[in-house]
């Protein structure tokens, strides 16, 4: 098979290459900068260590969906299936991050990541990536990350729901079974609008007619075409799925539904049996309960009732001495990792996202419970 | 008598309100035209870095070798580095081009560059004792500055400033006259202060003159001595062109006291009177990393340097509407202005130096002999 030789050949002469860049020596001709920013200006996707990816297929299942398909760099370690990757893309020069769990089985051949994306009205990220991503674009990733995984050790009797989009990690944990020849019964309960919105409608019904120990259960709000009708409740749960209690369940989808099916397990206290995902589409949720405004510094883990003050101010007056310098906004001696919560900019009234970002803390107002890692 | 006398309260709150209204005009519409200009020369930058790395171990390209290396020492010093520690680019939020993360190839660690020209250069912008740029600790470069002996040394010290910039620039912030002349600070503290500055120094000194001449291997000679080529290079140009921002005899310097209670306004006229410009072409604003527009930098150094050139009609606008100096002239100009300032501070003054000093409120209500340079 000279394919097969000349691929492994190709492989060994990479694999020098990479511990060639890897050397003190790359790193001392390269210093300050690094061999990464000389490397990655021949080769994008290139890292030492960093994941990165190359958009190397856009499909569009439904209307308002896309699916990527990304090639990894050699950083990336894989994944288990449910698990989320952070996907950063650069938009109008600005590098955004959001959370997406891939959706295809861990032992797909090809390495690569398939993530399918629904652009919300009002999801910036989701809408450039479903109008603007051009194949051939360079993604940049983070390891997999987050405990939503079916366990090493499969359980016998496996139980899946999801809601719209938050059918992904689902997904990946299907076709991963279904490769693994699992044996024991599956049940796929999914609830979205209509069919004509469902993602991986066609592969689901494929899946439902090959594995005779698949049963696929969907419910669509709009029209009558499921199996099951209206949304997830306990009756329709006893119903169609008599043995649940049985079986290890694994839930993501909107804050909602999860929360109803959530109850339903906590009340005949299945909890530790029910495995879920919360399904935002940013990665940093506030806590709402603390809403009413409070400054976290985590790392120096002291908090401060938000006084309206800058958040330079706020923190050395609680004790602490962040780094900074002009108070002005100027020398950014002062800029530090927001890690949740919004802020406005007192220069010009601008109001952050809630996500991580880095600040200037000496011209920047908590709006509401913001944490710094000071 | 200078032109701060003149304006009054409301005057500087107006020049303030306009100078912010450019700021955030600007700010408000940074994005990919940003992000590729500054990725676009970064490559530039290094085609020319390894391309003239190259040339320098092949004889007959030796010169080209030097000048390419020389161009890609003064691009990633200037425009990129100067420009990427001033946070221009954090709004693209990429590691690689933050301005707490980013290192350029100079011995100056960026922390200590930060501290002596972020905060304290930009921020007490001319102010003596506060802007330790006023003659780096080694010149007299104002009248206001205590005639000592060794200033008659100021012009070979110069000279050796030009050759020598980026080691005096790696020591500026250990403040070494405070330890030989003026007795405030001791070996001790000196020695430790030193620490850091030598890891960063013995690693940029390694890289140019031990690592690329052994890559070298018989041509290690000519390596080395193209490297110390460019070195310098880089060194008399970057020097030259600070210069010409801050010395030729018009740019004006300020007590101490003219900090206190510093309006918004004010500091802008501050940044303005305290700068010079120098004319040229595109290529020589990148060459200079844009402080061909050093007044523009002053008022906005944290504003991508690429659009100086765009905003400064409207600068020049505001200066003419207020009856404020714009100080501009070719680089020929503006350098030989520099060094008879130079020539004439070797000598005592005439003046006394010391004079009392003005409050603010004092110089707004039309008190005499604020302008301290002749």
């Amino acid at each position: 098979m000279p394919q097969l030789t000349t691929n492994r050949f190709a492989d060994r002469a990479l694999d020098l290459v990479h511990s060639a860049l890897n050397s003190r020596l790359a790193a001392a001709l390269t210093y300050p900068h690094g061999v990464d920013r000389y490397v990655e200006q021949f080769a994008p996707t290139f890292a030492l260590r960093e994941v990165r990816a190359e958009v190397i297929a856009t499909r569009h299942q439904t209307a308002d969906s896309v699916t990527l398909t990304l090639r990894p760099n050699r950083n990336w370690q894989g994944f288990a299936a449910g698990q989320y990757v952070r996907l950063t893309v650069e938009i109008n020069g600005v590098r955004r991050t959001r959370c997406y769990s891939p959706a295809n089985s861990v032992h797909a051949k090809d390495g690569l990541i398939e993530l399918t994306v629904k652009a919300h009205g009002d999801g910036f990220v989701s809408k450039h990536l479903k109008l603007d991503l051009r194949v051939g674009t360079t993604v940049f990733l983070s390891q997999a990350e987050g405990q939503f995984a079916l366990p090493e050790q499969r359980p016998d009797r496996i139980l899946l729901i999801s809601g719209g989009s938050g059918i992904t990690p689902v997904m990946s944990m299907l076709r991963t079974l279904c490769d693994e020849g699992h044996k024991g019964k599956i049940t796929f309960l999914h609830y979205s609008n209509a069919a004509s919105d469902q993602i991986y409608l066609d592969e689901l019904a494929m899946i439902n007619a090959q594995f005779l120990n698949v049963e696929l259960l969907r419910a669509y709000n709009e029209d009558q075409s499921g199996e099951l009708q209206g949304l997830f409740s306990r009756e329709q749960l006893i119903k169609a799925v008599p043995d649940y209690a049985d079986a290890q369940a694994f839930l993501c989808g909107p804050p909602g539904m999860m929360k109803v099916v959530q109850k339903v397990w906590a009340d005949e206290g299945l909890s530790d049996q029910l495995h879920l995902e919360h399904f935002t589409a940013a990665p940093v949720v506030i806590d709402s309960a603390n809403a009413e405004g409070e400054v976290r510094f985590i790392r120096s883990e002291r908090l401060a009732k938000n006084s309206g003050a800058t958040l330079l101010d706020q923190a050395e007056a609680a004790g602490l001495k962040p780094e900074s310098g002009c108070r002005m906004g100027i020398c950014k001696a002062c800029t530090c990792i927001k890690t949740a919560g919004k802020v406005r900019d007192t220069r010009t009234g601008e109001i952050s996202d809630a996500g991580e970002a880095e600040i200037q803390i000496c011209v920047s107002v908590p709006v509401g419970t913001v944490t710094l890692d000071i | 008598m200078s032109t701060f006398s003149k304006l009054t309260p409301e005057q500087f709150q107006q020049i303030g309100a306009e100078f912010d209204a450019i700021r955030n005009r600007v700010r408000a519409d940074l994005g990919e035209r940003d992000a590729t200009y500054i990725r676009t020369l970064i490559k530039r930058q290094r085609q020319l870095e390894i391309g003239g790395r190259i040339m320098l171990m092949i004889p007959p390209a030796w010169p080209l070798g030097v000048a390419a290396l020389g161009v890609s020492k003064i691009l990633d010093n200037m425009e990129i580095g100067h420009n990427v520690m001033h946070g221009q680019y954090d709004f693209m939020g990429d590691a690689a081009l933050n301005s707490q993360k980013f290192d350029w190839d100079s011995a100056d660690t960026a922390k200590n560059w930060k501290l002596t020209h972020n905060y304290e250069h930009h921020t007490y912008t001319n102010v003596l004792n506060k802007d330790h740029d006023i003659g780096y600790g080694l010149l007299r470069m104002s009248e206001e500055q205590k005639w000592e002996p060794r200033f008659l040394a100021n012009v070979p010290l110069t000279v050796i400033l030009h050759t020598f910039f980026q080691h005096f620039v790696a020591v500026q912030n250990l403040k070494v006259e405070d330890v030989l002349i003026y007795k405030t600070k001791t070996k001790a503290q000196l020695k430790e202060d030193f620490k850091p500055v030598w890891q960063k120094m013995r690693k940029q000194l390694a890289k140019d003159y031990v690592f690329f001449p052994l890559l070298g291997g018989p041509m290690a000679p000519f390596v080395f001595v193209g490297n110390v080529a460019a070195n310098l290079m880089r060194n008399v140009w970057a020097c030259a062109v600070i210069f010409n921002g801050h010395f030729p005899e018009e740019v004006e310097q300020f007590p101490e006291s003219v900090i206190e209670n510093e309006t918004r306004g004010q500091w802008y006229v501050r940044q303005l009177l305290g700068s010079a410009n120098f004319s040229g072409g595109k290529l020589m604003h990148i060459m200079s990393g844009n402080l061909s527009f050093q007044i523009e930098h002053h008022l906005f150094p944290d504003l991508p340097a690429h659009r100086y050139a765009e905003i400064s009609p409207e600068v020049r606008a505001i200066c003419e509407k207020f009856g404020l100096p714009y100080n501009t002239g070719s680089f020929m100009r503006q350098t030989l202005s520099t060094w008879k300032r130079i020539v004439k501070l070797s000598f005592p003054s005439r003046t006394p130096a010391v004079r009392p000093l003005v409050t603010v409120d004092a110089v707004n209500d039309a008190a005499p002999a604020y302008k301290l340079a002749a």
